[in-house]
């Protein structure tokens, strides 16, 4: 009996990571099709980090890296290239270990989580900007990217803090 | 307000307003002043120095020799306006003219930043 019964939570963890896997994806692709453009590379909304804050919170940490790791993989292969991957999984991994250290450590709830990922993603970003053009006068535009970090890990944060409050409960196995 | 805002979490919002305090001020006070030339380098090596105040178009090679940006500079400022890579943030970029302002083409390696003369012999006395 017990058995069975971890075995179906097993499957419902399953059918939810892939519910929010797909759900990221799709964050991805509508931020593509925004056509917003801030003057500054990298300064973006960030909307797949309400999928990753929502299933850090509600499923776990493992499984908000996972999610994290195969969005980036796949988008990058959908709708971006070599360079894009690269990027990306800068900011994500960087974002991901700040939020971790934010939610696990200090006991931080989703705005602030959010919002130290927001930044560590540009921060991450700029690094490997840095990096491959072997220069560090990139680092110019560390201020505006840490300000556009706050502003959009503030909102995204505000969004996913009301998901986790009011569907959160739903998600059990 | 308590499910969404825990005592350490006042902490962390007290550093980032701090934090937006300081970025405020070197914004308004601090920022640099505009440059007179730009300064492209190639993968970490220095390509060439090219003066503001002269209205030209720079091709930029990569490693191959073919051209695969062009800069251009007019009424002071740089931009770029051609760029082989299939993104284009490049190009998306606003003008450059102030000291230290910089536009990126990562997948060439190609940096172009905005340099002054005044501002190297300031750094050659601190030196």
């Amino acid at each position: 009996m017990r058995l069975m019964q971890s075995q179906s939570s097993f499957r419902k963890k399953t059918a939810y990571m892939g519910l929010f896997l797909a759900l990221s994806l799709i964050c991805s692709y509508v931020e593509v099709l925004i056509p917003i453009n801030f003057g500054i590379p990298g300064v973006k909304l960030g909307l797949t980090n309400i999928v990753i804050v929502l299933t850090m919170y509600c499923i776990g940490e493992k499984e908000a890296l996972g999610i994290s790791v195969l969005r980036i993989l796949l988008s990058g292969l959908l709708f971006g290239n070599l360079f894009s991957v690269l990027f990306s999984l800068a900011g994500g991994i960087l974002s991901f270990f700040v939020m971790v250290v934010g939610k696990r450590f200090l006991k931080l709830k989703c705005i602030a989580v959010s919002t130290s990922g927001g930044i560590a993603h540009n921060v991450g970003q700029l690094l490997v900007a840095a990096f491959v053009v072997d220069n560090f006068s990139v680092f110019y535009y560390i201020p505006v990217l840490i300000v556009s970090g706050v502003l959009t890990g503030l909102l995204i944060g505000i969004i996913a803090q009301e998901l986790v409050l009011r569907i959160g409960k739903l998600i059990k196995f | 307000m308590k499910k969404r805002f825990g005592k350490n979490d006042f902490i962390f919002f007290g550093i980032i307003v701090i934090l937006l305090i300081g970025i405020l001020v070197w914004f308004y006070i601090l920022r640099p002043t505009s440059g007179d030339s730009v300064t492209i380098t190639i993968d970490g090596e220095v390509y060439g120095v090219y003066s503001l105040e002269e209205e030209q178009e720079i091709p930029i090679p990569n490693k191959n020799g073919e051209i695969s940006n062009i800069l251009l500079i007019s009424s002071g400022k740089a931009k770029m306006i051609e760029a082989d890579c299939p993104d284009k943030l490049c190009m998306n970029q606003n003008s450059i003219y102030r000291n230290n302002e910089n536009i990126v083409c990562l997948p060439n390696r190609v940096v172009v930043t905005v340099t002054s003369k005044e501002s190297d012999e300031i750094d050659a006395i601190a030196k």
